[in-house]
């Protein structure tokens, strides 16, 4: 049981080091997929997915560095 | 030439990817055998390539069944996470954030964990030994399969992820049976660094492919998904430094 619960938490642990950085992601995909539902132009929200998931990963790093540690 | 230029990353990022796990496996098993023999390290290792062979095999056949969207959204969801958390700790670790991962160390603190349980009892069947090294190969061999899932399987390319993954396996084997110690030396972060961009341009193609996004340019819109992340984490690795900087002289 022990094994399973390590394997379970590293593989949780693959995906989600952040949790702010894996929710912003995650929520920034559901918006560009709510904006492509509503009709707006598909490449400029391609576009807007790509640049907003960069600045979301920048900002992350930024933040995680000013902390005090 | 669409075909080559999804291949070629995806084989690419799947060895790069499959090295930094394999040399991180290799450590582990290395202090395992040095300490406490290479029968019952080599014996959980083969146990543990057996294990996930077997899973390859059941998973691999099931992920065709499943609608190419489905697997688009859902692979391009899971490769993001992975890509862009690979990303931000390439840029932290670049930028002096936490330290850069050691080999060396990793060995000299395994070494010392098999010595603490003293010495061996049995040889033909030492447990601990043989769970150490089934773990290790376990737990680094799964992130492996998930990475050859990942960016292969939403293209259709599972045959040149394997292979980059394979790659990366016979050459870690032939390196460690050639020196008999870590891989010190590879350039893990710099491994990293890559295939995070790498990840993360994939992910966010195929989460927009899942969401119904045209890309502009269809595949070769990669090439400068891959750039732009490239551009923007090279530009946040001096911008960390700073800001570390200035929290340091605040303290």
């Amino acid at each position: 049981m022990g094994a399973l619960r390590t394997l379970a938490r590293e593989l949780v642990a693959l995906f989600v080091d952040d949790g702010s950085l894996a929710l912003s992601a995650l929520l920034w995909v559901a918006a560009c997929a709510l904006a492509v539902r509503l009709g707006l132009p598909a490449g400029w929200v391609g576009a807007a997915l790509a640049v907003g998931l960069a600045a979301i990963l920048a900002e992350n790093a930024l933040r995680a560095a000013s902390r005090k540690s | 030439m669409m075909l080559t230029l999804h291949a070629a990353p995806v084989m690419t990022a799947a060895f790069l990817a499959s090295l930094v796990e394999f040399v991180e496996a290799l450590t582990v098993v290395l202090a395992v055998g040095s300490v406490r023999g290479w029968r019952p390290a080599l014996t959980g290792t083969a146990l543990g390539l057996a294990t996930l062979g077997a899973l390859v095999a059941v998973l691999g056949p099931a992920l065709t069944r499943i609608p190419l969207e489905a697997v688009q959204l859902a692979v391009g969801v899971l490769l993001l996470l992975f890509g862009l958390r690979w990303l931000r700790k390439a840029i932290l670790r670049a930028a002096g954030v936490i330290p850069l991962h050691d080999e060396a160390a990793a060995f000299a603190g395994e070494t010392a964990v098999m010595r603490s349980y003293g010495r061996v009892r049995d040889r033909a069947w030492d447990a601990v030994a043989i769970g150490t090294s089934f773990k290790i190969v376990m737990l680094e061999g799964i992130e492996v399969v998930f990475i050859v899932i990942a960016v292969g399987a939403a293209g259709g390319l599972l045959l040149p992820a394997s292979l980059g993954a394979l790659a990366a396996l016979v050459l870690v084997i032939l390196l460690g049976v050639a020196l008999h110690r870590p891989l010190a030396r590879i350039p893990e972060n710099a491994l990293k660094f890559a295939v995070g961009v790498l990840l993360s341009a994939f992910g966010a193609f195929w989460v927009g492919e899942g969401i119904g996004i045209d890309w502009p340019g269809a595949d070769w819109v990669l090439l400068a998904l891959v750039a732009g992340f490239l551009a923007v984490a090279l530009a946040a690795v001096p911008l960390c430094r700073g800001r570390r900087a200035l929290a340091v002289a605040a303290d």
